[in-house]
């Protein structure tokens, strides 16, 4: 059962940009080879800081207007937000160790 | 925490040669544990379609055929795990593999952590990368649609990047510091008869420069001097990889360029310690040659720990 919430541009608002909580967001697309290699490691986060920090995923091509809005030109992008804003990014497939450091950090 | 873990082949980076190598150990009983730092399958996950790999005639997806071997290696019980190998020393006739996450007591090591691309360094790169600055068409080119790029680099890398870059760019310019390319024929034919696709010979990036994103390249002419701005988007560098054999310094000989002396049983100078893929110096830097790279290496380490 995946822990990560799918996040659009119909509730990007609602679900990432009103959270009490910090949330991290995956960006990420099919044909993204990289991605998909986060893709296990985001789930685990998602599992490890569950009630602390709420692990979302966002698909790229389904939802523009919302990549477009956080300037992300290069996937995977991982966007920490807090307060509605993003505080921090990792950019490009990274040990799990560097994303739990950024989690961390917000915490 | 350290912990120390002994298994009788160690193989270090999990692209095609080190899955290639760990099918063929894990097939034949060895204890066999695989060490990545990030993403198995190496370069051709970034590749998207592989044309040359023998056995598939209208290609094959680079990601596809890495899952593919490594689930192949997994059925015969191949041991991964995910670190960063940060030396390798000899104790007697064990190789202690030492990791981020602990050593690791190897009885034969095979080592296939291939090489990392080699950056510009220039002024504005690592702040803009993501922004502008990137290093894998196929991963990022979908967010240059209809404007102009540059790609720097003048062998295969580069030029089958520019190519894929004309799926989605207006323009691609390909800036290379000779006047011929490296690439290979066939590579060179497609680039030329592309016509989104032009050539700055002779040229080199001196600095990158824009605003919230890249916006301008200063080139300069390596023959007669002369300095321009280009106008572009994105920028994708692709101008070489770099053996990563940094903790190797002192262990196996080296070749000038810091890639691994292997004989054709793909041993090194060290009794027990083999390489495998584009880490080693006569590496024709292929998928093809990768795998047989590993089973070779595979092959002979077995051989080894079989001596006495």
């Amino acid at each position: 059962m995946s822990k990560s919430v799918e996040v659009n541009d119909s509730n990007f608002d609602q679900i990432v940009l009103q959270s009490k909580t910090p949330v991290m967001v995956d960006f990420w697309a099919v044909w993204c080879g990289p991605c998909r290699m986060v893709e296990p490691i985001v789930e685990e986060l998602a599992s490890e800081y569950e009630g602390k920090v709420t692990v979302a995923r966002l698909n790229v091509d389904e939802n523009m207007k919302t990549a477009s809005q956080y300037g992300i030109m290069s996937i995977p992008t991982l966007l920490i937000f807090k307060g509605g804003a993003p505080v921090s990014n990792i950019i490009g497939f990274r040990p799990k160790a560097e994303f739990k450091r950024s989690l961390d950090a917000v915490l | 925490m350290a912990t120390k873990r002994e298994y009788e082949v160690v193989i270090i980076g999990g692209g095609p040669a080190g899955l290639s190598a760990g099918i063929y150990t894990a097939r034949a009983r060895l204890k066999s544990l695989l060490v990545e730092k990030g993403v198995t399958g190496g370069w051709i996950v970034n590749a998207g379609v592989v044309e040359n790999y023998p056995g598939f005639a209208d290609g094959i997806n680079g990601l596809e055929l890495a899952d593919a071997m490594q689930q192949q290696a997994q059925k015969f019980g191949l041991e991964t795990l995910t670190a960063e190998v940060t030396g390798l020393e000899l104790k007697g006739e064990q190789k202690v593999v030492k990791t981020n996450e602990g050593d690791i007591v190897a009885g034969a090591v095979i080592v296939a952590g291939g090489s990392d691309r080699v950056k510009l360094g220039v002024p504005g790169e690592e702040e803009y990368t993501g922004r502008g600055v990137a290093y894998c068409a196929v991963c990022d080119g979908y967010f240059y649609r209809d404007v102009p790029v540059a790609v720097v680099g003048g062998g295969n890398a580069a030029i089958n990047e520019a190519l894929e870059l004309t799926k989605f760019a207006s323009k691609v310019a390909v800036i290379h510091r000779r006047d011929e390319l490296r690439a290979t024929k066939i590579l060179q034919e497609r680039a030329f008869a592309e016509s989104k696709i032009e050539f700055l010979w002779n040229t080199v990036v001196e600095a990158i420069e824009g605003e919230d994103t890249v916006k301008r390249l200063k080139l300069k002419n390596v023959k007669n001097g002369e300095k321009s701005t280009l106008e572009i988007s994105g920028i994708f560098v692709t101008v070489g990889f770099r053996p990563n054999t940094d903790y190797l310094k002192n262990i196996v000989n080296l070749a000038e360029n810091g890639t691994i002396i292997t004989n054709e049983k793909m041993e090194t100078d060290v009794p027990g310690i083999f390489a495998a893929g584009d880490i080693r110096s006569s590496s024709i830097r292929q998928v093809a040659g990768a795998v047989g790279d590993g089973a070779v290496a595979a092959i002979y380490a077995e051989h080894y720990l079989a001596r006495k």
